[in-house]
C-alpha cells in the first residue's frame, strides 16, 4: 500500500518533458551525479534531472513538494567555490553542478519522555551538552534549504528561550543539513524539535480544543463518523466535490482533476 | 536603568560571547562569535556595547582589542563572515559599572536613591575578569574602589576583605569542585568574620560557586579549609550588583529575583534596611 502511492507520487512528478523525444528538446545542460556526467534538460528540478539520469529513488525521495526534508542534496557549481545545499524537488538544474544526496543525517537522538520534563529551558542543555560548543560560524543557516536562521535558534536555545527557538525553527522539515555541515557537532533539528515540544507543552491548551475533545468524547461525531468509515472510494470523493461546491471552493475543472485516477496532471 | 534616565536597547539578534574560547590567539575562528556581535552593533549605527557580565566583558573587550591590534586578523575574519557586513572596528565594550561610574556618576545614582542602604555591610567581591589584564580591566586590578563607591553612594557601609579580587575556583568548579569550595570558603570565611551581611559580584561564575559552594561547605563535607565551620554558621547571601542597585532604587523587591537566590538575601536587607 505504502510502495503504491509513493508510485502515484512518483508518476504525479515526472518531469514535464516526460513523453516529448529528446529531438525535441531544446535546452541541454550537463549536471554530474556523484562524478559521472549527465546531459539532461534545462529548467526540470534535480530530483527529475536525477530520475532522468536513470536512478530511482529507494530512499531520498518523499512528498516531492518541498515539505518531508528527504531529499537534502549537497552540490557545488563548477567555477564557483561555495558548497550549496538544496532540497532536490524544489532545485532547478544549473549546467554544471556536481551533486550528491544525503537521504539521511546520522544524528543522535537522545530518548525523552515529555511528560517528566519541565518546560524549561535548562533541558535542551542536559539533553544536548553538545550546543555549548556553537562558535556561532553561521554555516548551519548558510546550509538551510528553509533559510531559516538556524544560528539564531541555536542561540536562543543556548540561553534556554524556548518562545524563540520556536519562532525561528517552526518551519523546519528536518532534512539534516545544518547537522552535517556544523563544525560543533551539534544535532540542531533535534535540539529545535524537543524545544518546541517543550514550549507547545507550556502553553495553554486553547478553549475551542478542550470544547471539542469533549464533544468528540461525548460521542457527538460518532454517528458520522461511523457513516463514512462504511462509503466507498468513489462515494466519499462524490460526498468531497459537494461539500467543496457548497463552499464554493472547487471549480468544475478542479473537480475533474481529482477524479483522474486520484491524482492532478502537474 | 529607566530609573536612573538612561536607555540601553537590546542587540537584536545576539549570540554567545563564546567565554573562555575566544580568549585563544592562534584560532580565529574563536574570535567570530565576538566580532559577529560588533557587527550587529555596527549594524545599530551604535559604537557602544555594554554587558552585565564579566567573563562576557573580558572575552568582548579582549577580542576587540586582538582584532583591532592586527588588521589581517580583522580581515580574515570578515572574509569568513561573508554573509555579514564587514567589521570595521572600533566598537567599544563596556561594563555596567563603568557605565555607572563614568556615565552616569554614582553621584546621580545617589540622587535617585529611595530606600537608602544605611547600616548595610556589604562585601564587595570583583573576582578575576573585570579586573584582568590591566589593559582590559575597569580599575586598578590589586586596590579597585569601583563597588565600593558606588554601595557607599547606596548608603551602604563597604566591608573591606582580603580575598575580592582573587578567583573563586571558576570554570573548576565542574572539573574540580574541591577546589572551588576551598576557594569559597576562604572568601566567604574571610567576608563572614568582618561582620559582612552581603557577599555582591559582578559576574554569574562567581555568584554561582560562592552561593552553592556555601551550601556544600554546610553540609561540612570536605572543604579542609580554616572556616568552613564559621561560613556553615552563617550562610552569607550573594547578590549580584544589580540586585543590590534596583532594590535601593525602589524597584518593587519582587522583581529582583530575591525568591531565587539560593541563600535568601531578604532577613538581611530588611533587618538592617527595613525592607
Amino acid at each position: 500500500m505504502g510502495q503504491e502511492i509513493m508510485e502515484r507520487i512518483r508518476e504525479a512528478n515526472e518531469a514535464v518533458i516526460t513523453g516529448i523525444d529528446d529531438a525535441d528538446i531544446k535546452h541541454w545542460v550537463t549536471i554530474y551525479i556523484m562524478g559521472k556526467a549527465y546531459r539532461v534538460p534545462a529548467d526540470i528540478t534535480l530530483m527529475q534531472a536525477i530520475e532522468y539520469a536513470g536512478y530511482r529513488f529507494v530512499r531520498g525521495a518523499g512528498c516531492r513538494a518541498g515539505f518531508c526534508g528527504a531529499c537534502a542534496t549537497v552540490y557545488r557549481v563548477a567555477g564557483d567555490w561555495r558548497l550549496k545545499a538544496a532540497l532536490a524537488c524544489q532545485t532547478r538544474v544549473e549546467d554544471g553542478m556536481y551533486l550528491v544526496q544525503i537521504p539521511f543525517a546520522p544524528a543522535g537522538k537522545p530518548a525523552y519522555d515529555l511528560e517528566k520534563e519541565p518546560p524549561e529551558g535548562s533541558v535542551l542543555l542536559r539533553y544536548f551538552p553538545e550546543l555549548a560548543r556553537c562558535v556561532a560560524c553561521n554555516t548551519c543557516t548558510k546550509a538551510c534549504p528553509q533559510e531559516l536562521e538556524v544560528m539564531d535558534y541555536i542561540q536562543a536555545a543556548l540561553r534556554g528561550d524556548l518562545a524563540a527557538v520556536t519562532e525561528l525553527s517552526f518551519d523546519c522539515i528536518q532534512c539534516g543539513l545544518c547537522s552535517i555541515r556544523c563544525p560543533a557537532e551539534i544535532v540542531h533539528y533535534h535540539v529545535a524539535q524537543l524545544a518546541r515540544r517543550l514550549y507547545g507543552k507550556s502553553l495553554p491548551v486553547p478553549e475551542h480544543v478542550e470544547e471539542r475533545v469533549r464533544e468528540v468524547e461525548a460521542g457527538k461525531y460518532a454517528e458520522e463518523f461511523e457513516r463514512i468509515m462504511s462509503l466507498g472510494r468513489e462515494e466519499i470523493e462524490e460526498l468531497y466535490r459537494k461539500e467543496q461546491r457548497e463552499k464554493g471552493g472547487l471549480k468544475s475543472g478542479d473537480a475533474s482533476r481529482v477524479t483522474r485516477n486520484g491524482r492532478g496532471e502537474g | 536603568m529607566e530609573r536612573l534616565g538612561y536607555e540601553l536597547a537590546e542587540l537584536p539578534r545576539w549570540n554567545c560571547c563564546g567565554t573562555v574560547y575566544s580568549l585563544s590567539t592562534d584560532d580565529l575562528m574563536r574570535h567570530v562569535a565576538p566580532v559577529r556581535n560588533f557587527v550587529r552593533v555596527q549594524e545599530m549605527g551604535e559604537g557602544r556595547l555594554v554587558t552585565l557580565c564579566a567573563m562576557c566583558y573580558n572575552t568582548l573587550r579582549r577580542s576587540a582589542q586582538f582584532v583591532s591590534a592586527d588588521p589581517e586578523r580583522l580581515q580574515r575574519i570578515n572574509a569568513f563572515m561573508d554573509e555579514e557586513p564587514d567589521y570595521r572596528g572600533g566598537v567599544e565594550v563596556l561594563h555596567l559599572l563603568q557605565v555607572l561610574r563614568d556615565e552616569i556618576t554614582f553621584e546621580a545614582v545617589e540622587a535617585k536613591v529611595e530606600r537608602p542602604l544605611y547600616g548595610l555591610r556589604v562585601a564587595p567581591y570583583y573576582g578575576c575578569m573585570l579586573l584582568r589584564p590591566r589593559g582590559v580591566g575597569i580599575d586598578d586590578p590589586d586596590r579597585p574602589e569601583t563597588m565600593e563607591l558606588l554601595f557607599e553612594h547606596l548608603g551602604a557601609e563597604a566591608v573591606d576583605t582580603p580575598h575580592r579580587v582573587e578567583c573563586c575556583g571558576a570554570y573548576q568548579t565542574v572539573a574540580d569542585p574541591g577546589l572551588a569550595r576551598e576557594r569559597v570558603a576562604e572568601i566567604v570565611g574571610a567576608a563572614s568574620r568582618r561582620g559582612a551581611d552581603l557577599i555582591v559580584t559582578s559576574c554569574p561564575l562567581c555568584t554561582y560557586n560562592l552561593e552553592r559552594h556555601q551550601l556544600v561547605a554546610g553540609d561540612g563535607r570536605g572543604t579542609g579549609a580554616r572556616h568552613a565551620s564559621h561560613v556553615s554558621r552563617h550562610g552569607i547571601p550573594v547578590l549580584y550588583f544589580t540586585q543590590l542597585l534596583a532594590f535601593a532604587l525602589g524597584v518593587p523587591e519582587e522583581e529582583l529575583g530575591f525568591a531565587d537566590a539560593a541563600i535568601d538575601p531578604r532577613p538581611a536587607l530588611s533587618q538592617r534596611v527595613g525592607g
